[in-house]
């Protein structure tokens, strides 16, 4: 049988193993100076965890603005010392936060969440460490290429915090940031240099991902070991294979909407604007749709939420076999649904805009679409549970969290099945319903996976063990809290309560679901500050942690094969070589119960 | 002194936490466990978290529907008992996928936890379930689908004949209404015709000779100022007022451009004269209204909950929105037993500032109410004559809210 996935160990283009074949061995004998290990290194095993450090900064930063928001929406004008601690005078006189700085906190939050903690921190992090070390490589295509992504999002990260602090505020137009809002200055403050930073940042951002995404590709189509082939890949590396493809496609969408509006805002075009008075006089520009815009920017929207969703799953499934001592049930199936799912995501952007104005033929499109994409996902769903099912789980906290994000997977899609459907959207678009379904999907499954893999595969990063209590501790108080925080926004939104509000006061239609405002705040602030378990623990931890044990979970991707502590090139002889697929757990045919990869089949054996 | 007092709640918190985790690590080296053992005691207890967890999910889930469930009152359009009926389908059917999917998580969560005498079940795939559970999913979303499409369809298809049009005009932070009037079109109206008087910048005639004259009368004011001070005033001034002569011969041009038009055998600039402008969207029972939206500044969003309509405004792209309002104002009052009850037209895409207070009342007339009242309404030329009269043209009319928000007044500078 022709083995068409030809593969073969090719020395990648990273420095440190120019060794040729007959005996590579990984080490590398330059010398290194501190800057080019920890700043400027092109070790994709570095990079993982400046991504990693990077998107916890952002996130803290993030939480706290909304922790902030969530003060002023459960208690409506009371004022809360720490408002006034944290955001000056300007923002938050006599402890109340204003209403511009309020949607200030809400877009940057938003933008930073999506973009920087579950793109940059989820991909960035887990595509660096596992890519070349479950395909079997030394390390990516482009070690270079790799440092660059890395600065690019760095400098993004630095860029988008600035905006916080220029003088009208950061943009303000919430995380999609419409024009004309986000074109004009004089619609809302944040519209000036808020805004103008907000787009510079992102184009550096979207390099960083272009950047980053093709060398992913390059690596895993190029550079798998001898045996691996596609279908022996690990389901981690099918999501972040399809993640960067994604990515690749449908940021430039975003480059071409961000720089449109650019010009709109500074060289006098008309992409998106016509017919507008603001400010006293009319503009001059005449003949633009603020329609392009949204078409433009959920071209990318879509695909960048299954950008944020995938590479979880795909984590979700390493980290469930392994933990449950089983194969992912239905392998194929996996691959299959990740594919359906990056394929569809392409053609149901529409389901953002069907009370836009859009023709309504179209949006029937969409319905169809969309509804189409639960499938794939359902069928994951299923696979998850079917694994779990006659397993032989270990309660590690990653595999609580993956148990976690199969449950606000299955959660927040069924929503989602209402929000697809047209004729129901038009009564919760923008409402609280919407930010409920996509909090649960993101703030939770894709963060749940996040988490997951950043307790399952410290031991690889750091060479230590996370605590295990603390991990326990931090997964059921945030597990509770966040379905305490999200769950009950549905109703709110079914009532009525549109989003970005800054209070609900001025309605007495919607009195009656504003007790469940202070009950979500609540839950808020406690499930914010449990996330200081995990910091706490992963700080310290990477100091005084436990020295790790090569393979602690017992699992048979490669990544597990190379020694606790790594140099570059990862392995220290050559290359493993791989016999067998990813899910041989409790094989009959093997006393253990876990068989690593690289282990060569028995006489007689069949392999997968 | 709180704040000092939390600060070392806190400190003392955290070092607590430092010291508790070098306990039970020592703990942890002196007993020879190791982190990636996960203790029997361990998984059991998880597991038996997970159906804990599981019961109060449920319950609160419950609990949840039974005092929020009934989302709104009874739908007050005709399109909307459609919608109610679509929603009610959809809600049942993810409720029992929800508790039976969540379900299975966490039984075999619970169930199937890790002993050491126990081998898992080597099971690899299985195509008749994959089949099962791709098909009936697949068979769900067709009905939901066919059932939904069908909804939309009838929801967005054009309007009937006999169908009243109303534009919904909405601005930075209010909306105003026009009704076409007797003659039952709409006057054009172009951005370059507002002002204080005419917020939708209705064009007539009169109206745009006056403001062709204001035009060339601000013009000739600020180029005789520049002329006769040009030694006096500062260079910076002269290039801002010869900027904003610019603007205007700019406005003035675009309105010449406009030209006449016709329209339904009216003069366009004609049509505009028996439009009516008011604050209060009026409306009378069992028609169909069909609303235009337009929006003057930035994208804003016609959210009408008690009838499940929703339309964007966009600037520069008029959208619309067709309902037949089926239970009248005073119905609703008895039917909720709350004699202040208004239906509310409520902005639903942010838009600046005040997103949070753009709105306003609807009203829902029996149709002889609804005659009364149109009649006594004022048309444009008529506020075109005494401009004081003109809905929206002081400032207190530009909100709706009588009473400003604390928190709004505790922060200038916005």
């Amino acid at each position: 049988m022709a083995d068409s996935e030809h593969t073969h160990d090719t020395h990648p283009a990273s420095h440190g193993d120019d060794h040729g074949h007959s005996h590579d061995h990984g080490h590398h004998h330059h010398e290194e100076s501190w800057i080019s290990k920890y700043i400027f290194s092109q070790d994709h095993k570095m990079i993982s965890k400046q991504f990693l450090v990077t998107a916890i900064i952002m996130g803290v930063i993030a939480v706290t603005l909304s922790v902030l928001f969530r003060l002023q929406l459960g208690w409506s004008g009371q004022s809360f010392g720490i408002t006034n601690f944290l955001l000056g005078d300007r923002w938050a006189k006599d402890g109340i936060i204003n209403a511009d700085a309020y949607l200030a906190m809400v877009t940057i939050h938003g933008t930073i969440m999506v973009f920087f903690v579950l793109t940059g921190g989820l991909s960035g992090t887990f595509a660096n460490l596992l890519i070349p070390l479950q395909c079997g490589a030394r390390d990516m295509a482009s070690g270079f290429l790799n440092m660059l992504s890395y600065y690019a999002f760095f400098i993004s990260s630095v860029i988008m915090v600035s905006s916080l602090f220029v003088e009208n505020g950061a943009a303000s137009g919430g995380w999609t940031i419409y024009p004309p809002l986000s074109a004009l200055p004089d619609a809302i403050p944040g519209s000036g240099m808020g805004m103008t930073l907000w787009l510079v940042s992102m184009v550096f951002f979207i390099a960083s991902a272009l950047l980053a995404g093709l060398n992913y590709i390059v690596t895993i189509i190029n550079l798998r070991t001898k045996g691996m082939k596609m279908m022996r890949l690990p389901l981690s590396i099918w999501a972040l294979f399809l993640t960067a493809i994604l990515g690749v496609l449908s940021f430039p969408v975003l480059v071409s909407c961000a720089v449109l509006l650019l010009m709109d805002r500074s060289f006098g075009t008309a992409f998106y604007l016509s017919d507008i008075y603001i400010a006293n006089e009319a503009l001059d520009v005449t003949g633009g749709s603020p329609l392009l815009f949204q078409h433009l920017f959920w071209f990318l929207g879509h695909p960048e939420v299954y950008i944020v969703l995938l590479p979880a799953l795909g984590i979700a499934s390493e980290v469930i076999a392994t933990n449950a001592r089983k194969p992912i049930f239905g392998y194929k199936a996996m691959v299959g649904s990740i594919l359906a799912i990056a394929l569809l995501s392409f053609i149901v952007w529409g389901h953002h805009m069907y009370v836009t104005g859009m023709n309504p033929f179209l949006g029937s499109v969409f319905v169809f679409t969309t509804l189409l994409i639960a499938i794939p996902s359902a069928v994951k769903g299923f696979n998850y549970i079917t694994t779990l099912y006659k397993g032989n789980i270990r309660f590690t906290p990653a595999m609580m969290f993956c148990i976690g994000l199969v449950s606000t997977f299955v959660t927040g899609g069924l929503t989602g099945i209402i929000l697809a459907d047209s004729a129901l959207d038009v009564n919760v678009h923008d409402t609280y319903f919407v930010v409920a379904h996509f909090h649960i999907v993101m703030g939770m499954s894709a963060i749940f996976g996040m988490l997951a893999g950043v307790y399952h595969w410290y031991p690889k990063m750091y060479g230590r063990m996370m605590n295990t209590k603390l991990g326990y501790a931090h997964f059921w108080v945030t597990f509770v809290c966040a379905f305490g925080v999200f769950f009950p926004m549905h109703f709110v939104g079914m009532a009525g309560s549109p989003r970005r509000y800054y209070a609900y006061s001025e309605f007495p239609f919607l009195q009656w679901v504003e007790d469940l405002q202070p009950i979500i705040s609540i839950f808020a602030i406690v499930g914010a500050l449990a996330q200081l378990l995990f910091l706490f623990n992963f700080f310290y931890s990477i100091w005084y942690g436990q020295v790790a044990p090569q393979n602690p979970w017992g699992s048979n991707t490669l990544e597990w094969t190379t020694p606790v502590k790594m140099g570059h090139g990862n392995w220290d002889g050559p290359i493993p070589e791989v016999h067998r697929w990813a899910y041989d757990y409790s094989n009959p045919e093997h006393e253990e119960d876990f068989v690593p990869q690289n282990v060569p089949l028995k006489p007689g054996e069949h392999g997968h | 002194m709180m704040k000092l007092l939390i600060i070392l709640v806190l400190v003392l918190a955290i070092i607590a936490i430092v010291q508790l985790t070098k306990v039970n690590q020592l703990t942890r080296t002196l007993r020879q466990s190791r982190e990636e053992e996960i203790t029997n005691a361990d998984n059991k207890m998880n597991a038996w978290l997970m159906m804990v967890w599981m019961i109060v999910f449920f319950i609160s889930t419950i609990v949840l529907y039974i005092r929020y469930g009934n989302y709104l009152p009874p739908p007050a359009s005709e399109h909307g008992v459609d919608v109610d009926k679509l929603m009610s389908f959809n809600i049942w059917f993810i409720t029992g996928a929800f508790f039976l999917i969540n379900g299975a998580l966490f039984w075999v969560s619970f169930k199937y936890y890790y002993r050491k005498d126990r081998k898992a079940w080597f099971q690899v795939h299985d195509n008749r379930l994959e089949m099962l559970w791709t098909l009936i999913p697949g068979a769900f979303m067709a009905v939901v689908i066919i059932y939904g499409l069908i909804t939309w369809n009838k929801m967005t298809g054009p309007a009937g004949e006999n169908s009243m049009r109303i534009e919904l005009y909405s601005k930075q932070f209010n909306w105003l209404v026009r009704y076409p009037g007797e003659d039952k079109v709409f006057g054009t109206a172009n951005v370059n015709m507002i002002s204080a008087m005419n917020q939708l910048g209705i064009i007539t005639e009169d109206g745009m000779n006056t403001m062709l004259g204001e035009i060339d009368g601000k013009i000739a004011q600020y180029t005789d100022s520049i002329n006769t001070n040009r030694a006096q005033l500062p260079e910076l001034r002269i290039e801002a007022m010869e900027n904003q002569i610019y603007k205007w011969q700019r406005q003035k041009q675009r309105l010449l451009d406009l030209g006449e038009r016709e329209e339904q055998g009216l003069s366009a600039w004609v049509a505009g004269k028996d439009d009516i402008i008011t604050l209060e969207l009026h409306l009378p029972v069992n028609r169909e209204i069909e609303f235009i939206f337009t929006s003057q500044d930035v994208i804003h969003s016609a959210y009408m909950p008690h009838f499940r309509a929703q339309m964007n405004t966009v600037p520069g792209v008029p959208t619309r929105f067709k309902m037949t309002p089926t239970i009248t104002t005073a119905e609703m009052r008895e039917t909720l037993k709350d004699p202040s009850f208004d239906y509310i037209l409520l902005c639903n895409k942010v838009c600046g500032a005040k997103h949070f207070n753009m709105q306003t009342k609807i009203i829902v007339h029996t149709a002889a109410d609804y005659d009364n009242w149109i009649n006594q309404q004022k048309t444009y030329v008529a506020t075109e004559a005494s401009p004081a009269e003109t809905p929206g043209s002081t400032p207190a009319d530009s909100t709706l809210s009588a009473q400003p928000i604390a928190s709004l007044q505790a922060a200038p500078g916005h």
